[in-house]
């Protein structure tokens, strides 16, 4: 080994400032003040909106109704039953909301994989969709965690670089698009946290027995931290406050383990060509932890990649003996079936592979009959009776 | 033969599996990675505490740690930085959780800016990684949606149980039975309005997005590149 000297070192290495405080500011300020400077449009909060804590204290405002749902590719494509209970929720809360076909998905999830895009790209990606949130006159509701997350950090950098802003808006101007960004971005598991007493009035089936684990998705709470929903009364604050604040509302036996900062092991790329790390994650790192300190009926989450993750990866553990078998939903899923959502036209858990019956049993929910409905349904549907099922269908 | 050299966490090339470059080349990559405009605010120095190794997924899996990243980013060492571009990068969850780092780093992050950076100059490590991801590019790009219903196969899935092939068997009739208007699809997670499509292509075309492409795969490129100017013409788009 040869000696380095430390001179040598010094010239190598860059001087950084020490950052007196990391909390991070209020960013509505300088958002208000780009809008005065002709930088951009604010769209504002509807007025009906809940006031609720983020983790350094800032306010934020989450709107009730008048909601243009920016849909997430996971979800749609795969766990239908996520979006369909989120709409389902709405609706049976009188809420309105506007479900656009002018929506693309925010291409974060291929970025985070494959970084086959740029900064430019990305955000233009995002104001396109906030444009045309903004042209329908609904304020954006995000369903997938990573769209949000990135979102964030989309409007960070469009606030602090001028030049990408310039850049972002010679782009949307091709497209005949104003820059425009919301007064706040807005996760649909805020709304849910947001709504929770609604949601509570609405409840029709006793969850005081159901054992739950909450996995925090870590794109809604370690992507610009600062902007996540905290609650003193939850966690004493010390953990984003959203599912385990609607999961307490509910009256669930929500449960500690000891991973629960871990992510669940998606790892974007991984889990479409290296599933081998995402299936020992998701189940050494989660799963198993849960089932070995809390044995829940359930587990709970509120990101697309999470669900799709912690669900699908028991399978192949199950054959090799592993200590898993617990079944995964969204917590707006869960909310659903409190409030008296059939498990399979609207949560469509159909689609989920860990074993999701014995929970319905403990829930008080006949299953069996249910999928029997769910097969007249279809049954309907193939004999051509009706081209698709409707609203009406199931009662909202 | 020597497997270590000076630096502990640099391995030889030989041993690293991959074909060293001139000292301009790695110079001029680096000096990439460092000119993005979101690389200052990921760095910040580092406590060598090792909270984002705890934190990393990737670290318990692989020979794979945030720390190294922030170091090396830190003291700007080429050489390490440059191997890092071959394999560790690819290795990382991106999942952000390295960002409890106390001092506000973001090895993740850095990771996003090396990755691109890799990907722009076609590295072999870069299209080694998105081997079998092609197919994901051409979704997101080509139709607006990352996955689509219809990619749930029991081929493509087969550790994720039988119920997959539940749902691919019965695809269409259960995609008839979702209630919002715009689930019925089976190609696309939703239905995208034809215009919204077009704005997002030339999103692509605009920002040097699609160009990307052709340095990991040519021939998933002209694809793209054919579907999108096709619809472009046909909408009488001049670009």
């Amino acid at each position: 080994m040869t000696t380095v000297p430390v001179e040598m070192i010094k010239t190598k290495k860059e001087r950084f400032d020490r950052v007196p405080d990391r909390r991070s500011a209020d960013f509505h300020e300088e958002l208000f003040r780009l809008e005065d400077a002709g930088e951009l449009i604010v769209q504002r909060v509807p007025e009906d909106f809940v006031a609720v804590p983020t983790k350094y204290g800032v306010t934020k405002k989450i709107p009730r109704g008048h909601l243009w749902h920016h849909k997430s590719c996971g979800q749609c494509g795969h766990i239908p039953g996520y979006s369909t209970s989120i709409y389902w929720i709405m609706r049976k809360l009188g809420y309105d909301y506007h479900d656009p076909r002018d929506q693309t998905s925010c291409t974060a999830w291929n970025y985070y994989a494959s970084a086959t895009s740029n900064q430019a790209a990305q955000a233009a990606v995002a104001l396109r969709n906030f444009a045309a949130a903004y042209e329908t006159g609904y304020f954006p509701l995000i369903h997938c965690g990573t769209s949000y997350g990135h979102y964030k950090e989309v409007r960070a950098e469009i606030m602090r670089h001028p030049e990408l802003r310039a850049q972002v808006r010679k782009v949307l101007e091709k497209l005949g698009k104003p820059l425009v960004m919301p007064e706040e971005i807005v996760h649909y598991s805020e709304y849910l946290y947001a709504l929770r007493d609604e949601i509570k009035q609405n409840q029709v089936r006793d969850f005081s027995g159901i054992g739950v684990t909450v996995h925090p998705a870590c794109h809604y709470y370690k992507l610009v931290e600062g902007d996540a929903i905290y609650d003193p009364d939850v966690y004493q604050g010390q953990r984003t406050a959203v599912v385990t604040g609607l999961a307490t509302a509910l009256g669930a036996d929500v449960r500690e383990y000891s991973t629960w900062f871990d992510c669940c092991g998606f790892g974007f790329r991984h889990i479409l060509v290296q599933r081998d790390f995402t299936r020992s994650f998701a189940t050494m790192r989660k799963i198993e932890v849960m089932k070995e300190e809390a044995n829940p009926d359930v587990v709970l989450t509120h990101d697309t990649g999470c669900v799709t993750t912690l669900d699908k990866s028991q399978f192949a553990a199950q054959a090799h003996g592993r200590n898993v078998g617990v079944p995964v939903m969204s917590e707006a899923q869960f909310a659903a079936l409190a409030m008296g959502a059939h498990p399979f036209r609207v949560c469509q858990l159909h689609w989920h592979s860990a074993n999701y019956r014995p929970l319905l049993e403990k829930m008080g929910i006949d299953w069996e009959k249910a999928w029997a409905e769910f097969q007249d349904e279809v049954g309907r549907l193939e004999r051509n009776e009706k081209e698709f099922s409707t609203w009406e269908d199931v009662g909202v | 033969m020597a497997t270590i050299t000076m630096d502990p966490y640099y391995k030889a090339p030989k041993v690293a599996g991959f074909a060293d470059v001139p000292g301009e080349e790695k110079e001029r990559l680096i000096a990439e990675v460092v000119a993005d405009p979101r690389f200052h605010d990921y760095l910040y120095g580092c406590y060598e505490c090792g909270i984002c190794v705890a934190a990393c997924p990737s670290a318990r899996f692989y020979d794979f740690s945030p720390r190294l990243i922030a170091q090396a980013a830190a003291r700007r060492d080429v050489e390490l930085m440059f191997q890092q571009m071959q394999e560790d990068i690819w290795e990382c969850s991106q999942c952000f959780s390295c960002l409890r780092c106390p001092r506000g780093n973001n090895p993740g992050g850095i990771i996003t800016v090396m990755r691109e950076v890799a990907v722009n100059n076609g590295l072999a490590s870069a299209r080694e990684a998105l081997e079998g991801y092609s197919r994901i590019i051409y979704k997101i790009m080509s139709t607006g949606t990352q996955v689509s219903p219809d990619m749930l196969q029991p081929d493509a899935f087969p550790d994720w149980g039988p119920e997959v092939a539940d749902v691919s068997e019965s695809l269409a009739l259960w995609r008839r039975a979702l209630p919002p208007e715009t689930h019925h699809t089976t190609t696309t997670g939703w239905a995208v309005a034809d215009r919204t499509l077009i704005e997002l292509y030339l999103i692509w075309l605009e920002t040097g997005a699609l160009d990307m492409i052709s340095q990991v795969d040519e021939g998933l490129h002209m694809i793209l590149e054919e579907v999108m100017e096709e619809r472009l013409e046909e909408e009488g788009i001049e670009r």
